[in-house]
């Protein structure tokens, strides 16, 4: 006779217990139903689990948060002065008051919470769609887990160019506070958006992107996390991109108790764009994960994968990052690079590249490395005078150079840049 | 200027002796110029000098304006007014050579309690100094060094010495790897820098380089230590008889 235990349907089951399903109608409620029966039939992901292997997911699928301080923004808020629109969730709930007018020129925006007890809604062919679209071959039971549970979000589909972003502005106030959020973007044929997150949302957040970018649109991505140190965050971004559609993601990410970004993009029509990059800096107590899986099932289509982390103080960084090349995606151009600066002995960086290919006609690279700062560079910047702390600094900013270029807005990089250089002066 | 008594010098790994004794004094407003065979410990001395880690000075001193230059960090001895042009100029990626500028020479002002240059003053100082070196605006806009030839990495070490200004330069085989024409632009941007408050040495292996240069010492280096010094009729001699000849005859 055998005892069976079963760790993950209990922990399953644990974190279904303690979750009710948020209030909504027609469209909404099949979409959840089946979101949460594919919670069910996967599991909450354990640590023996192969795709959490460098990260223990335990904080994650625990039903209750652990408590995170939140920290004062010392360098204001993220992307401030910049024109855009607002639209604010502190931890995880949308303030009204402190958003702007949800009205854009060429965009339709609603609120997920707002939209959900109507007959029906554009969303509903998204809304849980790539997500469970993103699914295979690798299950992602907290994205599954989110569109099932979710109380709100943002929905937006883009007609037009709006001239300026959106900015979801995500505030930490209350110490365990634990939000999830579920955002849908559509955008259509030839149109463009550039969509800004910031903030570290809540002590736990459970976040998923839906992002659909028809024939020749243009989706720009450029999120901040940060920068508390004890929150805690897992965060999913799935994208279908179609032909000659132009798809980037940029995040930086500011310490973090536990950090694992996940996305899933889809290459799905000839000579379409993904870029995904991401620069991360951490001190301590920092485990920062990011998880790529980019899907080339189309011709001639183009994608990177560029990752930078700064670890320090036994910081660690995990990236695991994939490019699969479809039978018949002939003319792929792939690209993955993750590098980490080691700043110490104690920080660690695993990496786990992979490239799975089924098409003959293809160029696909990917380049993995960790070390510590060059001596030779630190010491002519010093014969020049440059102090030591100074020199390290610069090239610390020079190694995570690479990553910041691939945000195409300059007046956004060079925001982030001042950041960067902020977080670091803070430390040396 | 600077003065350098009895100097002794190990690899720090391999406890392997590269300088014995040496003895030098470099007056300001002089050009003293130091040869020698490969291995005779002429790039170890650079390095010293500078700060580099990885040699031990196992005896004697080495001061810069009665100050004790070996208890000094690289960047103290860069504020103190030393400057080394490398023999092999550092790629640095991503950092670019106007923000490298101009941060050196603002730590600089700052450790000596000046005040930072202004955004204006400092594009005219560079803009200037540049154009005498033929260094155009694309490579003031790259990363420091990076995808720079041989010789405009070598016109760029003379670009720091002219915007940083410091009253003793040492230059470490500026010439190798450099064309004629090359060596001329160098040579004329060492020369516009010679006047009396400042003191170059001028480390190389050919002579050819102190045609441009003319120095008033020259001195032989062998073995870690100076077997013989004179004035630039010495590095003539080297032309023409090898170092073979003068180190017979120095032994």
């Amino acid at each position: 006779m055998t005892v069976r235990t079963d760790l993950r349907a209990d922990a399953t089951a644990a974190l279904v217990a303690s979750r009710s399903l948020p209030p909504g109608g027609g469209w909404i409620m099949p979409a959840r139903a089946d979101a949460l029966r594919r919670l069910r039939a996967m599991g909450v992901p354990q640590k023996r689990d192969e795709y959490w292997r460098f990260t223990d997911p335990g904080s994650l699928v625990a039903p209750l948060p652990l408590p995170a301080e939140p920290m004062a923004p010392e360098d204001g808020e993220a992307f401030e002065g910049l024109e855009a629109l607002r639209v604010v969730f502190t931890d995880g709930v949308f303030d009204p008051a402190a958003s702007d007018d949800l009205a854009l020129a060429g965009v339709e925006i609603d609120r997920l919470a707002a939209v959900a007890e109507a007959d029906g809604h554009w969303a509903q062919d998204l809304f849980g769609v790539l997500e469970r679209e993103g699914q295979m071959p690798v299950p992602r039971p907290l994205a599954a887990l989110n569109t099932a549970f979710a109380p709100d979000g943002i929905l937006i589909r883009v007609t037009g160019d709006p001239g300026r972003p959106i900015h979801i502005v995500q505030r930490h106030v209350a110490a365990a506070s634990d939000a999830m959020l579920h955002h849908v973007v559509r955008v259509e044929p030839g149109a463009r958006l550039t969509l800004l997150t910031s903030g570290p949302a809540a002590a736990r957040l459970n976040k998923v992107i839906e992002v659909d970018v028809a024939e020749g649109g243009v989706f720009h991505h450029v999120r901040m996390q940060g920068r508390d140190h004890g929150r805690r965050a897992a965060t999913h971004l799935f994208a279908r991109v179609a032909a000659r559609a132009d798809f980037r993601s940029f995040t930086l990410t500011f310490n973090g108790a536990l950090t694992r970004n996940e996305a899933i993009v889809t290459l799905a029509g000839d000579e379409a764009r993904a870029h995904v990059a991401g620069a991360s800096v951490g001190d301590g107590e920092f485990h920062h994960d990011d998880t790529v899986f980019v899907t080339h099932a189309a011709e001639a289509c183009e994608s990177r994968q560029v990752f930078k982390k700064v670890l320090r103080h036994g910081a660690v960084g995990v990236f695991q990052g994939k490019i699969l090349v479809r039978p018949g995606a002939q003319k792929t151009d792939g690209y993955q690079l993750s590098q980490a600066l080691l700043l110490d002995e104690r920080s660690q960086f695993l990496a786990k590249p992979e490239l799975e290919i089924y098409a003959d006609d293809v160029k696909c690279s990917h380049g993995s490395t960790a070390g510590a700062l060059d001596p030779d560079a630190l010491f002519y910047l010093r014969s020049r005078g440059v102090t030591e702390a100074e020199a390290k600094n610069l090239l610390t900013l020079a190694f995570l150079r690479e990553a910041l270029d691939e945000i195409a807005d300059e007046r956004l990089a060079e925001d982030l840049s001042r950041r960067l250089e902020a977080w670091l002066r803070r430390r040396s | 200027m600077l003065e350098i008594k009895n100097l002794h010098v190990e690899l720090e790994e391999e406890g392997k002796p590269i300088l014995r004794g040496l003895d030098l004094r470099v007056e300001a407003g002089r050009v003293h110029a130091i040869m020698g065979p490969n291995g005779s410990g002429k790039s170890t001395l650079s390095y010293v000098l500078a700060g580099r880690e990885g040699y031990a000075v196992t005896e004697g001193s080495v001061t810069l304006d009665g100050r004790d230059l070996l208890a000094l960090e690289p960047e103290e001895r860069a504020a103190a007014g030393l400057f080394l042009a490398f023999q092999y100029p550092v790629e640095i990626p991503g950092v670019g050579n106007m923000t490298f500028l101009r941060t050196a020479l603002n730590a600089q002002r700052k450790a000596r309690g000046e005040e930072e240059i202004s955004s204006a003053d400092f594009l005219r100082l560079v803009r200037d100094r540049a154009r005498a070196l033929n260094i155009d605006a694309e490579m003031l806009k790259r990363s420091v060094n990076v995808g720079f030839s041989g010789g405009e990495k070598k016109r760029n070490e003379i670009l720091q010495m002219a915007v940083l200004q410091p009253r003793m330069c040492v230059l470490d085989e500026t010439d190798s790897g450099l064309d004629v024409d090359a060596m001329r632009l160098v040579a004329d941007g060492v020369n516009a820098l010679r006047d009396e408050g400042r003191a170059f040495l001028v480390i190389t292996h050919y002579q050819r380089l102190l045609d441009h240069i003319v120095p008033d010492v020259v001195h032989i280096l062998a073995d870690g230590r100076i077997v013989r010094s004179g004035g630039p009729e010495l590095a003539r001699e080297v032309e023409t008889n090898g170092y073979a000849d003068i180190l017979a005859g120095a032994a």
